[in-house]
């Protein structure tokens, strides 16, 4: 058996510390059950996880290279869309 | 019958114990290691990389669970023997290791066959062998388990792909369980020692599960479109250190580093 005839799956791990679920990579198998086997003997070997998700590669769609001018540069100049742009009032204190 | 004596046949009898219990974890040990070291020839080698890992953590599980039964041996036998005393320095009569257990890893579906049995096998035996009267066994079982509950559920799943994949797949499963079958009926058979260690209570007595065994091999064997083997030969003499001519070149092969230089360390 050869990996051509198996599907690409990315691996997330929720680490025991963690509340979110983070990529950790990649990796081949036959289908999502297969998947989640592999990612435990692959990512988790070390005790870095205690939940799973895996989700096939072809299923996630991506911005691409070439959009990132229009997509991200023009946030650059908008420092008032952060929150840290306004002066709090003196009674709120530390927030 | 003077108080005495009967003090001094107690102590006797202890001690009688103690060197069975020994032999007993020593015939446990030997069974994890070698098995593990059989399922370490496939590390480089396996069908593919998430595979190859796979198979390199249930061969990590193995040598890990010999470690454990041999430091518990070397600890009753009481004489400054280690592990290593063990897994290195004994010769092929001296391991009582389970023939099935030893033998090459063949192809891809002859080692996941084994694993088949031997994780239905393991996954009742250490059931009862959690609840052993000797402490010490019974926590090597419990930690056991678990890995084996992991083994069994990929071991079920590479059986159905490999048994409904292709017609080359499933000849290789078909051959692979005509040529081990004959193998497993003496992980059912306990010798006087263990005999006498069930009746203590140290001891798993498989007889007891050897029906539930067979129905759950079977189960998983028909979901896989596969027959269950029919052959009506059977091999035996692992646990008497009668063993088939492929151990000596695994102990050959395992015990090289350790004797070429003794007692290093890495």
């Amino acid at each position: 058996m050869s990996t051509e005839q198996l599907e690409l799956f990315e691996v997330f791990i929720r680490s025991s510390r963690g509340l979110d679920h983070k990529h950790v990579g990649s990796l081949h198998a036959e289908d999502h059950a297969h998947a989640v086997d592999y990612a435990r003997d692959c990512y988790t070997r070390r005790n870095e996880g205690v939940s799973i998700w895996v989700v096939k590669s072809s299923d996630i769609c991506s911005s691409q290279e070439d959009d990132a001018p229009e997509f991200f540069d023009p946030s650059d100049d908008k420092p008032y869309r952060h929150a840290t742009y306004y002066p709090l009032p003196k009674e709120v204190g530390n927030m | 019958m003077s108080t005495n004596m009967a003090k001094s046949n107690q102590y006797d009898n202890e001690d009688t114990v103690k060197q069975k219990t020994l032999q007993y974890a020593a015939r446990l040990g030997d069974d994890s290691l070698i098995l593990g070291h059989r399922l370490s020839e496939w590390t480089s080698n396996g069908p593919f990389l998430e595979e190859d890992i796979a198979m390199g953590n249930v061969a990590l599980d193995y040598v890990g669970r010999a470690r454990m039964f041999y430091t518990y041996a070397a600890e009753l036998a009481g004489n400054g023997k280690t592990e290593d005393d063990f897994a290195y320095l004994r010769d092929e009569r001296q391991f009582q290791n389970y023939l099935l257990l030893e033998l090459p890893r063949g192809d891809f579906a002859f080692t996941i066959v084994r694993q088949l049995f031997v994780d239905v096998y393991n996954d009742y035996f250490l059931t009862e062998l959690k609840n052993s009267n000797d402490p010490e066994i019974a926590a090597i079982a419990t930690k056991s388990h678990k890995e084996t509950r992991y083994h069994l559920r990929r071991t079920r799943d590479w059986t159905l792909r490999l048994g409904i994949g292709t017609d080359e797949s499933k000849a290789k499963m078909t051959k692979a369980l005509n040529d081990i079958w004959g193998y497993t009926h003496e992980l059912f058979e306990p010798d006087a020692l263990e005999i006498e260690l069930i009746e203590l209570g140290v001891a798993v007595d498989p007889r007891l599960f050897k029906e539930k065994w067979l129905h759950d091999v079977q189960t998983i064997i028909h979901e896989a479109e596969l027959e269950m083997p029919d052959a009506d030969w059977a091999v035996r003499g692992g646990r008497n250190g009668f063993h088939t001519e492929h151990l000596s070149m695994l102990l050959t092969v395992m015990q090289s580093v350790h004797r070429a230089h003794p007692g290093a360390s890495w």
